[in-house]
């Protein structure tokens, strides 16, 4: 029987990462939900961030976070002309998939050519610093990236709500025509949210770059669980990426915490498959 | 007088000219090349260390090239990339054996993808000769020929060798946790590490299999923790043990003594979690290694081309060594023979021992393993040295702590 020790600390834990899944969904979420652009470039595009945040901090020695002022609106850059190309091409829905699967494939061969396939890891003075709280332990830079995602979930979410800009574009996503007709620059405002979207890749990105080892095949490692994350908190929702990452990280963290570690991707699929199956409007 | 003198200098002086040009036209390979085929892990989570072998494979090829080559002809090494991936592995060798007509074949990186290509190889009865399989049962085709020298149990070889390094400590462990990835060759032999450990009177607190490319060391580093061995057994392959570690860290927690089954080597000597952890080798950069032939030659080349491709850690170690003892049996099986004849390299390999940088190999087995030669190794002092068995030892090394 597990102690309540190894109990807490996995939902800590679970916790955490739930925050990372919930911030690498929020941009694709948001492209997916707002623009019906099904982005998995955006998985290549976290790891290019992840890469020069990399570069930045461990090679030419910037602080993480100007680092991470330098990435966030480069990529946010990315992201519009991203968009003119899809634009240009009129990439709809269904061919996104295909379009932005080779982007991604791309992505990572030029990863590879530049930072070869060799592991990479940034070091910084905080990679193993913790706070503790009791018998529980929680890491500083997970920590970080958890409230990150959740002031990001809560201010899109924000933005979305009470802006003209967020109304707008949730009322070209459920009707495009009817929007137009009252004025909205769809367009427009979907390079604007583009771009976000591919900042919110950069700056998950610094964090994977701070936590984690970096190698070019992580681009696939994510793909699962954050489109799991995706469908679960509903297309477009940022706080619904955000409960959702936290809802999977914890089953996660707690099924290898109590039973055998290889039966944590079972638990979150069997959310999302009975999710689908309950409510598969959410698509 | 004068004029015989000169005479006879300016005769020595063209005979000296006329040889130089013999010799130098002898010793440079020309022809048709030798076309070796294999694939490497390029891309993939197998990326890392299969660079490795890329980089350990180049140097060998050019300095083939430099001299005679193989049966006075210059080699080409036809590599392509299988992405990690055994199903493509299997499709590219049968590629390079049917379309590109390769002369000969050399294995990939890490054992699904071997026993992919070795299904090929034996189809096309090829000499399969490979560096890196750690599944000795499955081995059953008569002409592979391999140069991880596990012997045939591994399992119950390696983690013998271990276990007799920390009894023969001060302070021997008493339990053991056993944390594996579920890679084929990890599980293998982090099985046989449990059985081992049973047998020996160690108490196994915990025994966990995680999925190869696990991203969440969270809960498991707690699991560990709240086990609390005497011994960590990290059944690692690439950057698993250090990323335990860290999380481990994390949780203010690093285990007395940890064992990591195929790290890579680079990341693990230069992770500051990374002190005093073990793993196992055939091959280090100190005596008495540094008398085995090739190593000489290929210490200072390698680390000039691994610098050149931004590897972090430039130093010969296991992973490279094994690579280029199977340059070196191929070779050998080559030059004994005189001949690209796979049949006849076959039966002259499992007959005769092959002097490689790892030491003498022999083929005639069970499934063609010979001796057992892994010992284990250590991180001390930001370099991977040799503290087990003794007699391998670095100059003044032990195991840590005592």
């Amino acid at each position: 029987m597990p102690s309540a020790t190894l109990l807490g600390q996995s939902v800590v834990s679970g916790l955490l990462a739930g925050g990372l899944y919930g911030l690498l969904a929020l941009g694709l979420s948001l492209s997916w939900g707002l623009l019906r652009l099904v982005n998995i470039a955006h998985f290549a595009l976290a790891l290019l961030g992840a890469y020069l945040t990399y570069q930045l901090g461990q090679v030419l020695h910037m602080a993480p976070w100007v680092a991470a002022a330098v990435v966030v609106p480069t990529f946010f850059a990315l992201g519009v002309a991203l968009h003119v190309v899809f634009t240009r091409f009129r990439v709809t829905e269904l061919t996104s998939l295909l379009v932005t699967f080779g982007f991604a494939v791309i992505l990572e061969s030029l990863i590879q050519w530049f930072w070869t396939a060799d592991y990479r890891r940034y070091e910084t003075p905080y990679t193993s610093a913790s706070l503790r709280i009791g018998p529980l332990f929680v890491p500083v830079l997970e920590l970080l990236a958890c409230l990150t995602a959740t002031v990001l979930a809560l201010a899109t979410w924000a933005w979305l709500r009470f802006t003209y800009v967020g109304k707008a574009l949730r009322a070209s996503a459920e009707d495009p025509a009817i929007a137009a007709a009252f004025g909205v620059n769809h367009r427009r405002h979907a390079f604007l949210l583009s771009g976000v979207a591919a900042a919110y890749a950069a700056v998950a990105g610094a964090f994977i770059a701070l936590i984690s080892t970096l190698a070019p095949a992580q681009i696939w490692a994510w793909l699962g669980t954050v489109f799991a994350v995706v469908i679960i908190g509903g297309l477009g929702n940022p706080v619904g990426a955000l409960l959702a990452g936290f809802l999977i990280g914890i089953s996660e963290s707690v099924t290898m915490a109590v039973a055998a570690p290889a039966w944590a991707p079972l638990v979150s699929f069997s959310i999302l498959i009975g999710l689908l199956v309950l409510r598969p409007e959410r698509v | 007088m004068i004029r015989i003198r000169r005479v006879a200098s300016r005769g020595a002086v063209i005979a000296l000219v006329l040889l130089t040009c013999a010799t130098t036209a002898l010793a440079a390979p020309s022809g048709p090349p030798v076309r070796i085929g294999g694939t490497l892990a390029l891309t993939g989570p197998l990326g890392p260390t299969a660079l490795l072998h890329k980089i350990a494979g180049e140097v060998y090829v050019d300095e083939l090239n430099k001299t005679t080559g193989l049966l006075g002809r210059p080699v080409e090494w036809v590599l392509l990339d299988d992405q990690s991936k055994p199903e493509l592995t299997r499709s590219l060798y049968e590629k390079l054996i049917t379309v590109d007509k390769v002369d000969l074949i050399i294995g990939p990186y890490a054992t699904s993808g071997i026993l992919a290509a070795m299904g090929v190889a034996q189809r096309y009865q090829k000499v399969f000769v490979h560096h890196s399989f750690g599944m000795p049962h499955l081995a059953k085709y008569e002409m592979h020929f391999p140069t991880a020298a596990f012997g045939p149990e591994p399992n119950r070889t390696l983690p013998t060798t271990v276990f007799d390094a920390v009894a023969a400590t001060a302070n021997p462990p008493k339990t053991v946790a056993i944390l594996t990835s579920k890679f084929p060759s990890a599980q293998f032999q982090s099985f046989g590490a449990k059985e081992v450990a049973e047998k020996r009177g160690l108490k196994v607190v915990l025994y966990l299999e995680y999925e190869f490319g696990t991203r969440d060391w969270g809960s498991l580093a707690a699991r560990v923790k709240d086990a609390n061995p005497d011994l960590l057994w990290v059944g690692a392959l690439g950057l698993d043990g250090n990323q335990l570690l860290e999380a481990m860290k994390k949780l203010d927690y690093t285990p007395p003594r940890h064992f990591h089954l195929f790290p890579a080597p680079g990341p693990l000597v230069v992770a500051p979690d990374g002190k005093w952890a073990l793993s196992s080798t055939v091959f280090e950069e100190h005596p008495p290694f540094l008398n085995n032939p090739g190593a000489a030659k290929l210490i200072p080349l390698f680390r000039e081309r691994a610098a050149k491709a931004n590897v972090p850690y430039t130093h010969v170690d296991t992973q490279v060594a094994g690579s280029w003892a199977a340059w070196q049996v191929l070779e050998a099986a080559v030059n004994a023979t005189k001949s690209l004849d796979d049949k006849a390299m076959g039966q002259w390999l499992r007959k005769n021992r092959v002097d490689t940088i790892i030491g003498k190999l022999r083929f005639d087995g069970p499934n063609n393993y010979g001796d057992d030669l892994f010992k284990v190794k250590q991180v001390q002092d930001g370099k991977w040295v040799v503290v087990w068995p003794r007699e391998f030892a670095a100059p003044g090394a032990r195991l840590l702590p005592p």
